[in-house]
C-alpha cells in the first residue's frame, strides 16, 4: 500500500508540473511511513520537500498554493496531528470557493495516516473522519487497499475540490483481521495488484467487497478487512460495501444492497456518538424502513480516548461484528 | 540535483550532510569568558543581544569552569547532577533493550541531552513546576520518582499509573509537579505560561519550567507562548532545547533565523543561547531566569544548543538521513564525561568512583527493572483492566459511555 500511495504520488508529479508534495520528514527522509521515498530525488526537492513541523501552516501554504494555480498535496504525518490545521481546513479550505462567490477555490489533497492498530496509543491511532464529514466544502475519501489508496489518491488530486484523503496506516504493509498476532502483508491479495500507470478509483463510488443476501455491512479503512474475519465468523451471507468515499458518499449502492438484505450493520474505529456511522444509519433508516427487517446497529469504537495497552478492546474485533450481523439476523 | 536552493524556484533548506558525506562542524569559537552575566534584576531584554546569538559557556574545552555565569553549587550537588544523569543513560539503554525485546511498545532516548531537564530542575525550587516533552524524563529523577513506576508506565502494565492509556515516555508525575507529556508536540508550551499566570494569580512564588524542540518550534503554540508571555509576564521560563534534528528535519528548516534564542528578542524577552551540553552553564542561567520570574519580571527565553545524538525513537533510523559519525563530530562533547571530567580534574571525583558508580546504578536499574515486569510486560501481560478505557474518560460515568462499558463486559472484556 505505501508502494501504490508512492506510485499515485509519482504518476501525479510526472504528469502534472503543478504538483508538488511537501509535509514533514517527506522529502529527503521519504516520510515515516515511506510514501514518499525516492521521490524528491527524482522529481526534485522544489517539488517534494520537507517543511517546518507546522501543520497548521502546512495547511496555510496549502490554500495559498492551490489558490495560485498549483495542486499540492500535502502530508499530515499522523491523522491525530491535523488539528492544528483544523481552523485553515474546516474554516478557510473548505469555504473559499462558496465565501468568494465562486471566484477563488484551492484543490488541495491533504493526506493523513488514520487508525488504530498500531499501538499507538491516545496520539497515533485516531480516526477523525467524521471532523472533516461534517463540513461542507470537504471532500473525504477513506482507502483500505493498495489499488483504490493509488485510485483515490490520484482522484483527490485531479479533484477541482479540496479532499481529505485518510489512509489507515495498520495496512500499509497488509491487511489487518482483527488478530493483532497475525501480520499478513499485501503479497497475494486481489486487491494489491496496482498498475504502474495512471489510474482512477472515483470519488463517490463504493466498492462492494463480498456479495451475500443475509446482511448489509458498510465499512472503511481497516474494518473493512476487519469486517471481512467477521462476517465469516457470524457464517451469515453478506453483501460487504467499503465505502471508500464518505463525502460524497454511494448512497445508491448501500440502499441497493439494504433493500436485498434487509439488515444492515455499518462499522467504524472512530467512536460511536456523532460517528460517521450515524449518518449511514438515518440514511438507511429515511431510504430502506420498509424493507428493515431489524434496527439498523453500529460496532464502534468505544466514546472513549484511543487507549495504548488494551488497544485490542478498544477496536472493534471481529467477534464483536459477528455478534453484531447474527444479532441482526435474529431481529 | 542541488537542494540548498539556490538554483531552485523555492528556497529549499537542507541538512549540512547527509550520508555518505563526512560531517564537519567547526570547533565552536565560544569561550567562558565571552559573555558577562548580566544583573538578573535590572536587565532589559535588548541587553540579551550579545546572549541570544553568542553561546553561555562555563566548563571550557579542557573541563576547567570559569567565566561570569560560573554558577554558586557545590560539589556534592555536582556530584548529584552527575549521578541523574549516568542513571538517566543507564535507564534509557535497559528501556531500549526492553523495546528491542518485545517487552514495551516503543521508546525515547535522551541520549546526549541528558544534563538539560537535570541541570535545569536542579536549579528550580520544589514548588516549581515542570511542564516536559518526551526529552526531559531526568527531571523525574530530580524530583524523587521512584525508577519501578517509571518501568511500569513505559510497559503500561497494571502498575502503569496511567493504566495503559498513553505510549511509553508519556509520563505523568503529580507529586514531583511534573505535568503528563503529551504526544502533540509544542502544546505544552503555551500551556505552561497559563500554568504561570495562574501561580501569578495566586500570589505564590513557583515559576514553571518548559521546553521544545527545534522542531516542534515552528508550530503556533510556540509563538503563543511567547506573545502571552510578553503581554503578561508570568513567571515562565521558556526553553528551545536545538538538538539539530526533528525526526530526519534539520534544524534549519525549522526556521530561517540565525539562531533560535533571538526570536524571542522580538517579543521583548530576554534570550540567552546556552551550551547544553554543559551542565554549569545550564544551571547557572537557569538561576538566573528564576530569579528574574520570582522577581516577578517575567519569562527569560532559552536556547538549548545541544545535538541528538541517538536516534529520533525506537522506530527511527537516523543512518537514513544523517552521516553516522555526525554525533561523534559534534563540538559540545558529551555531557556526562564533560561534568566528570571537570570533578577528576578538581580532585573532587575519580575514575574508579566513576566506574563504581555506574556499577551501582547497573544494578539500580536492573532490580528496578526486574521488579517492575512483575507487575506484566508486553509480551506477556498482564494488562490493566480494560474497564480503564472507561474510568476517568470525564469526572463520572454518563449513561451512554455505562452503557458501551456493560456492552464490552457482556461482550468478554477481561
Ligand atoms: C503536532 C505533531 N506533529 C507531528 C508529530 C510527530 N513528531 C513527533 S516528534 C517529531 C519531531 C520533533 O522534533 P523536535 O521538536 O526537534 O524535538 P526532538 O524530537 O528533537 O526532541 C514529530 C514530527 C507530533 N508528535 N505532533
Ligand atoms: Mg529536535
Amino acid at each position: 500500500m505505501v508502494q501504490a500511495v508512492n506510485s499515485a504520488l509519482d504518476n501525479m508529479l510526472s504528469k502534472d508540473e503543478d504538483v508538488l508534495v511537501f509535509g514533514e520528514d517527506v522529502g529527503y527522509f521519504g516520510g515515516v511511513f515511506r510514501t514518499t521515498d525516492g521521490l524528491q530525488e527524482k522529481h526534485g526537492a522544489h517539488r517534494v520537500f520537507d517543511t517546518p513541523l507546522s501543520e497548521g501552516g502546512i495547511a496555510a501554504i496549502a490554500f495559498g498554493m492551490g489558490l495560485n494555480g498549483l495542486k499540492p498535496v500535502c502530508e499530515i504525518q499522523f491523522a491525530d496531528y491535523i488539528f492544528p490545521a483544523y481552523d485553515q481546513i474546516v474554516n478557510e479550505i473548505a469555504k473559499l470557493r462558496h465565501r468568494s462567490g465562486g471566484e477563488f477555490w484551492t484543490p488541495i489533497t491533504i493526506r493523513t495516516p488514520a487508525g488504530g492498530g498500531i499501538r499507538g496509543g491516545h496520539h497515533h491511532s485516531q480516526s477523525p473522519e467524521s471532523q472533516f464529514t461534517h463540513t461542507p466544502g470537504l471532500k473525504v475519501v477513506y482507502s483500505s487497499t493498495p489499488y483504490n489508496a493509488k485510485g483515490l489518491l490520484i482522484s483527490a488530486i485531479e479533484s477541482e475540490d479540496p479532499v481529505i484523503v485518510f489512509e489507515p496506516k495498520r495496512c500499509y504493509r497488509g491487511p489487518f483481521y482483527g488478530d493483532p498476532h497475525k501480520v499478513p502483508t499485501w503479497s497475494g491479495h486481489p486487491e494489491a495488484e496496482v498498475p504502474d500507470v495512471h489510474y482512477t478509483v472515483p470519488i463517490g463510488e463504493a466498492r462492494l467487497v463480498n456479495e451475500g443476501n443475509d446482511c448489509t455491512v458498510i465499512a472503511w479503512g481497516t474494518m473493512v478487512h476487519v469486517c471481512e474475519e467477521g462476517i465469516r465468523q457470524s457464517g451469515a451471507s453478506c453483501d460487504l460495501i467499503d465505502l471508500q468515499s464518505l463525502i460524497p458518499w454511494d448512497r445508491e449502492a448501500v440502499v441497493r444492497s439494504v433493500k436485498k438484505t434487509g439488515r444492515c450493520v455499518i462499522v467504524h474505529e472512530a467512536p460511536k456518538t456523532s460517528g460517521y456511522g450515524a449518518e449511514m444509519a438515518a440514511s438507511v433508516q429515511e431510504r430502506c424502513f420498509w424493507s428493515l427487517e431489524a434496527p439498523v446497529t453500529r460496532v464502534t469504537g468505544w466514546d472513549t480516548p484511543f487507549p495504548h495497552t488494551t488497544e485490542w478492546d478498544y477496536m472493534p474485533s471481529p467477534q464483536r461484528i459477528a455478534e453484531a450481523i447474527r444479532g441482526a439476523l435474529e431481529g | 540535483m542541488n537542494n540548498d536552493g539556490c538554483e531552485t524556484p523555492i528556497r529549499v533548506p537542507s541538512a549540512p550532510f547527509r550520508p555518505g558525506e563526512s560531517a564537519s562542524f567547526e570547533e565552536w569559537s565560544y569561550s567562558p569568558s565571552d559573555l558577562m552575566m548580566p544583573d538578573p534584576l535590572s536587565c532589559e531584554p535588548k541587553d540579551t543581544i550579545p546572549h541570544s546569538t553568542g553561546l553561555i559557556r562555563v566548563l571550557g574545552d579542557d573541563g576547567s569552569r570559569s567565566g561570569d555565569w560560573d554558577p554558586v553549587i557545590s560539589d556534592s550537588d555536582l556530584l548529584i547532577g552527575l549521578e541523574h544523569m549516568v542513571r538517566l543513560r543507564i535507564f534509557d539503554d535497559r528501556m531500549m533493550k526492553m523495546q528491542r525485546t518485545g517487552k514495551l511498545s516503543f521508546y525515547m532516548r535522551s541520549l546526549g541531552e541528558e544534563a538539560i531537564a537535570i541541570a535545569q530542575t536542579m536549579a528550580l525550587e520544589k514548588q516549581d513546576w515542570i511542564f516536559p516533552t518526551y526529552r526531559q524524563p531526568g527531571a523525574q529523577f530530580v524530583r524523587g520518582r521512584d525508577m519501578v513506576s517509571m518501568i511500569c508506565h513505559c510497559i503500561g502494565n497494571v502498575e502503569d499509573n496511567v493504566k495503559g492509556r498513553q505510549m511509553p515516555v508519556h509520563y505523568t508525575y503529580r507529586e514531583g509537579r511534573y505535568i503528563s507529556v503529551s504526544s502533540p508536540v509544542g502544546t505544552q508550551f503555551s500551556q505552561a505560561v497559563g500554568v504561570a499566570m495562574a501561580s501569578a494569580y495566586k500570589g505564590l512564588d513557583e515559576v514553571t519550567i518548559t521546553w521544545i524542540g527545534d522542531g516542534a518550534s515552528a508550530e503556533g503554540d510556540y509563538h503563543y507562548a511567547l506573545n502571552f508571555a510578553s503581554v503578561f509576564r508570568p513567571p515562565v521560563i521558556l526553553n528551545v532545547v536545538n538538538n539539530q534534528w526533528a525526526i530526519s528535519t534539520h534544524a534549519n528548516l525549522a526556521s530561517g533565523s540565525s539562531t533560535f534564542a533571538d526570536r524571542g528578542l522580538a517579543y521583548d524577552v530576554p534570550c540567552l543561547r546556552v551550551d547544553g551540553n554543559d551542565f554549569l552553564a545550564l544551571y547557572s542561567v537557569t538561576k538566573w531566569a528564576r530569579d528574574r520570574a520570582s522577581a516577578g519580571l517575567g519569562a527569560t527565553h532559552i536556547e538549548v544548543l545541544t545535538y541528538r545524538a541517538g536516534a529520533h525513537s525506537s522506530s527511527d533510523d537516523p543512518t537514513r538521513y544523517r552521516p553516522s559519525d555526525e554525533p561523534d563530530v559534534w563540538p559540545g562533547g558529551d555531557p556526562i564525561h564533560r561534568l566528570r571530567d571537570h570533578l577528576i580534574s578538581v580532585g573532587a571525583w575519580t575514575e574508579e568512583k566513576h566506574r563504581d558508580l555506574e556499577g551501582r546504578i547497573d544494578s539500580e536499574v536492573m532490580a528496578a527493572y526486574k521488579e517492575a515486569v512483575k507487575f506484566g510486560d508486553l509480551a506477556q501481560g498482564p494488562y490493566p483492566s480494560s474497564d480503564t478505557i472507561f474510568t476517568e474518560v470525564y469526572s463520572d460515568v454518563p449513561w451512554h459511555l455505562q452503557e458501551q462499558w456493560d456492552e464490552m463486559n457482556r461482550l468478554g472484556g477481561d
